[in-house]
């Protein structure tokens, strides 16, 4: 199962960074939503996968899955939704402001400074 | 920290006080609060000058890194003592002389500040035992330097001296830097004396050579030594008192301080004597030369200060030499460079305040301007005289004497050079010689040019300067007279003790004027004619000087270098953020499968779970919707499929028997979706028209590209485990410590609570950003 | 947005708000021992009132809950760090937790532990994040 979990990571990271690279700003922000699921789905696989019961004490349970990457995806959970929100609304304002949502016409230019 | 590292600390401490002297007292000159700190340091040091003439040393430690080995040791001996004092004294006189030199009107506590600064750094830099500590203050001269050249930074030509004269030395810094730290290690220590204890073991070593010559070019550039010279004349845009002061008698020395410190450490490689003597050599001729050709008061004593240290610098080198029949010989060198360097100090040091003097009361210094100026300004004329007699060779003044000893120095090595320095000795003899001869030319043409002749119309009435203005010039003078009357005065408290520090031998020390007919009077002679006439047919052979070779290679590489990084920055920096994040997926991509490859780093998992029926099922959902968005056309769906992945994350969190996770994901996910409506639902839908199939085709190769390195790293994550986890102590101790069941719950709010605490800082900064970019807009900071 | 008049939405979404609620309390309270905690109580509370949003609009959500979600944020990061820097009065280190057994009435047996004092900023942080992000985007048209 964890190699199979890391090649699916792996191919979510593929479509992510393809969003990414992508000149629809609404693309790019996917992209980073998805490579955050990608993320998180690595760091579990490499902590390893039902190695034992889940991380809350029990009588008479001795192996538990490791909590430790599942603090850290926690962590990585909340945050990335605080990052796509951010991404989200300055995608949106620049949009209001620029009048497209294309990266590339969003380049800023020299001359102005 | 002692008194030794207060006094080297207490022009800095002083210069805080400069500002606030400068607002609360600005009807009294600040110079003359100034002057107090530079007085009471001489007579501080001077206090010491009897104790080291009984060749006594004195060390103060005080910590600084020990880890690293690196201990502020402030270190006494007859070299560090004749540097401390030259310092303190020319110092004292330049800030006199500067009261009456600066207008109250200047910005006078900048310059006092820098000229502050660079007295604690040139002081630090002669005073420091450990070599880390000696190149921050070697750094700092730098820095006050280039503060000082850029004085009057109004003035393009200042700019551009303070550029040149920074990127140079700076350049040496960071070489001697790199030769201080080889030397560190070879040595394993910082302190010069425990290096030049240690020195006799690592002179086989490879990087020996490496070590001496990069200390060597620190000293080189800093001594302004040919063909690192082109600085010093552009540095005499500096207001005069600061050329008097940095530019010839103290900061351009410290390369020759560093030379001297360094001479027992290398002395007895043949590469060290060629290079210093023969750098020093081309040095004396090369500026001598050039100083000829000059029109600029200041320009003259530039190049003649160039000359003067290349001519110190080889008489250093001559004194490095250490084999059998040739130690009288090298002593007696040692000894001329000591004398010479303090003459130097007195007569460069009253011409440079001469010059001052002449373009201060008629607001030229261009010698094809001036003249005549002998009836109106007599007593300039006398320090004038005095001071480029005494720069001529001429007797009875101090420059005479140490003009012989430099030429019976050079006499010696050609008559008395051991093994193969005949040939050598001969050559640097006859330079010598027509450097001396070029020497007098234009010692006399200086003086010739400015107080003789015929009165030109000036820009300002010429007079005499004022009183407080001629003071420090005419000590200086004094000190010329008296020091070629009575040398040998001068040989036990400060020249033994130098060259003691240097040569760790004692010399015998008797100055003399006469030293009967020999070659050395013959010589004298010759340059003393040949001089003579060539100052009479000036008219007939000299021309103006160019800008000269290596200032058009400096200008030159200064302008490509500029231009080449300006294109490549304007190719590497497109502007576009696809090009910046294919730089990033590439270098990851990159460095990470190199590691992977050279290290041998990939492996396979030995264990693996089992795999059940409905985790591929959901594994098929989830890959089919990722694969899916990427063709996706529709905002709509695209945020559907976003959802459909997220929510089997979301189960797979289930399966991988993690309920918090899962709780979370399931939740965020929901809200997620929210947001993502709320947005988009303002925002066009993607347009795709302008994407070719090979933009994408790009795409796809690097994303392709990095989710391979992606699943090779979690691979081998999952394979090396070179340490146990630490989450076995979570799991042991999750009841006992901390009290809880949950584990993950735990190590969020307790174990690892920190990482929660930033976290939702970064999540109320995120919400704040959001909140800041909506409802803040172009209205002038206020909420709508 | 535009307010629509779905009855059985807006019906269903005031019952169901506060099953949700009194869940997202449950889960937050529960979290020491079993799954559930601050971030999943916080975010469960959001959900509650993302419901009441759609179904209702931003008017109702603020006569019903007449907060600034931005107090609500910096008041949770100001217990979190006081409970974390409480630690120092006792001369332990940062971030130091304590806990002990009490016998409340009704409650019976409890053990009280500061890391809930501060998973309880924790909670009332996400809660605050979520709803101003969802509020200045409502609001924004």
């Amino acid at each position: 199962m964890e190699i199979i979990m890391a090649i699916a990571a792996g191919v979510l990271v593929t479509c992510a960074v393809y969003l990414i690279l992508s000149k629809s700003i609404l693309r790019i922000i996917i992209g980073t939503g998805l490579l955050s699921h990608a993320a998180h789905l690595l760091v579990m696989v490499m902590g390893g996968l039902k190695t034992g019961d889940a991380p809350v004490i029990k009588d008479g349970v001795t192996a538990y899955t490791d909590p430790l990457p599942q603090a850290l995806v926690l962590t990585a959970i909340v945050i990335s939704f605080g990052v796509t929100a951010f991404f989200l609304v300055l995608a949106y304002r620049a949009y209001q402001e620029l009048g497209t949502d294309n990266i590339e016409e969003m380049k800023g230019n020299d001359s102005y400074d | 920290m002692s008194l030794l590292h207060l006094a080297i600390l207490l022009p800095l401490f002083a210069s805080l006080f400069i500002p606030i002297i400068r607002r609360s007292l600005h009807r009294i000159h600040t110079g003359w609060f100034v002057l107090a700190v530079p007085v009471s340091l001489v007579l501080f040091f001077s206090r010491f000058v009897s104790e080291v003439a009984a060749g006594g040393v004195r060390m103060e430690k005080m910590p600084w890194i020990p880890s690293l080995g690196i201990d502020f040791t402030v270190y006494v001996d007859g070299l560090s003592l004749l540097f401390a004092l030259l310092i303190t004294g020319i110092g004292a006189l330049v800030v006199l002389y500067s009261i009456y030199y600066l207008d109250k009107k200047e910005s006078l506590h900048t310059f006092y500040v820098y000229l502050l600064l660079f007295m604690t750094a040139m002081l630090g830099v002669v005073l420091s035992d450990n070599m880390i500590v000696l190149y921050l203050f070697w750094e700092m001269t730098s820095i006050s330097s280039f503060l000082l050249i850029g004085y009057w930074y109004q003035k393009e030509r200042s700019r551009y001296g303070a550029q040149k004269s920074m990127l140079i030395t700076v350049f040496g810094g960071l070489a001697m830097l790199g030769g201080i730290s080889i030397l560190s290690l070879l040595a394993d220590t910082f302190s010069i004396r425990e290096v030049i204890a240690a020195s006799g073991a690592f002179k086989d070593e490879p990087f020996y050579i490496a070590a001496l010559v990069l200390i060597l070019l620190g000293a080189f550039t800093k001594s302004a030594q040919f063909p690192f010279h082109i600085w010093l004349p552009d540095a005499m845009e500096a207001p005069t008192p600061v050329s008097a002061y940095l530019h010839s008698a103290t900061m351009v020395k410290a390369g020759l301080y560093l030379v001297a410190r360094m001479s027992p450490v290398f002395a007895d490689t043949p590469l060290w004597f060629y290079l210093v003597s023969g750098v020093g050599m081309i040095t004396l001729l090369y500026g001598s030369v050039s100083a000829v050709r000059q029109t600029d008061l200041k320009a003259i004593l530039a190049y003649s200060t160039v000359s003067q240290l290349g001519l110190i610098m080889s008489l250093l080198g001559v004194g490095s030499l250490s084999s059998e029949g040739q130690q009288d010989l090298a002593l007696a060198a040692t000894v001329a460079a000591i004398f010479h360097l303090m003459n130097h100090a007195t007569f460069k040091g009253s011409l440079f305040m001469m010059a001052g003097i002449i373009d201060h009361e008629t607001g030229t210094r261009d010698i094809r301007k001036l003249g005549g100026l002998a009836q109106v300004m007599p007593v300039s004329l006398t320090i004038a005289l005095i001071g480029t007699l005494s720069m001529a060779g001429v007797p009875p003044f101090n420059g005479f004497l140490s003009k012989e000893m430099f030429l019976t120095a050079l006499t010696d090595l050609m008559h008395g050079g051991v093994r193969d320095l005949r040939t050598y000795g001969t050559i640097l003899l006859v330079l010598g010689v027509v450097a001396s001869i070029f020497t007098f030319v234009y010692s006399l043409m200086l003086v010739k040019e400015t107080f003789f002749g015929k009165r030109n119309e000036l820009p300002k009435k010429a007079h005499e300067a004022p009183v407080g203005m001629l003071v420090s010039p005419l000590v200086l003078v004094t000190l010329v007279v008296l020091v070629g009357l009575f040398p040998n005065a001068l040989a036990k408290p400060f020249i033994i003790p130098a060259v003691e520090a240097v040569a760790l031998k004692t010399p015998k020390v008797d100055i003399y004027m006469w030293h009967g007919f020999n070659l050395e009077l013959a010589l004298t002679i010759l340059i003393f004619g040949l001089g003579a006439f060539l100052v009479l047919t000036l008219r007939k052979w000299n021309r103006q000087a160019g800008a000269g070779l290596f200032n058009r290679i400096y200008d030159a590489s200064l302008v490509y270098g500029e231009r080449s990084s300006t294109g490549l920055h304007d190719a590497v920096m497109t502007g576009y953020m696809r090009s910046y994040l294919v730089y990033i997926f590439g270098f990851i991509v990159t460095i990470v499968l190199s590691t992977l490859w050279l290290m041998d780093g990939f492996s396979l998992p030995d264990r693996a779970s089992d795999v059940t029926a409905y985790e591929m099922i959901l594994l098929g959902v989830m890959l089919i919707s990722a694969v899916a968005i990427t063709f996706a056309r529709s905002r709509l769906t695209s945020i559907v499929l976003l959802g459909v992945v997220g929510y089997s994350v979301a189960l797979f969190f289930v399966l991988f028997r993690a309920p918090d996770l899962a709780l979370t994901q399931l939740v965020i996910e929901t809200v997620s979706v929210a947001l993502f409506l709320l947005v988009f639902y303002h925002m066009p839908d993607i347009s795709r028209k302008e994407e070719r199939i090979k933009f994408k085709l790009g795409n796809a190769a690097i994303s392709i590209l990095v989710g391979a390195t992606v699943t090779l790293v979690a691979l081998s994550a999952l394979a090396g485990r070179e340490f146990a986890s630490i989450s076995s102590y979570y799991i042991k101790n999750v009841y006992d410590l901390a009290g809880g069941g949950n584990m993950v719950n735990v190590i969020l709010v307790d174990f690892r609570g920190f990482d929660t605490l930033f976290e939702i800082s970064v999540l109320a900064i995120a919400a704040l950003g959001i909140y800041a970019m909506i409802k803040f807009r172009k209205t002038g900071g206020n909420p709508r | 947005m535009k307010h629509t008049n779905d009855v059985i939405l807006e019906t269903v979404t005031s019952v169901i708000t506060f099953i949700i609620f009194l869940f997202a309390v449950h889960l937050f309270f529960a979290g020491h021992y079993t799954p559930g905690g601050g971030f999943v109580g916080g975010l469960m509370t959001s959900a509650a009132l993302v419901l009441v949003l759609l179904a209702f609009d931003l008017k109702t959500l603020r006569t019903i809950l007449p907060f600034d979600y931005k107090w609500i944020t910096t008041l949770g990061l100001l217990i979190s760090v006081l409970t974390a820097s409480g630690a120092l009065l006792f001369n332990v280190p940062f971030f130091t937790h304590a806990y002990d057994y009490f016998d409340l009435p009704l409650f019976g047996k409890t053990s009280l532990h500061t890391a809930m004092l501060f998973d309880l900023g924790v909670y009332l942080v996400v809660v605050g994040v979520t709803m101003t992000i969802i509020q200045t985007i409502g609001e924004s048209d």
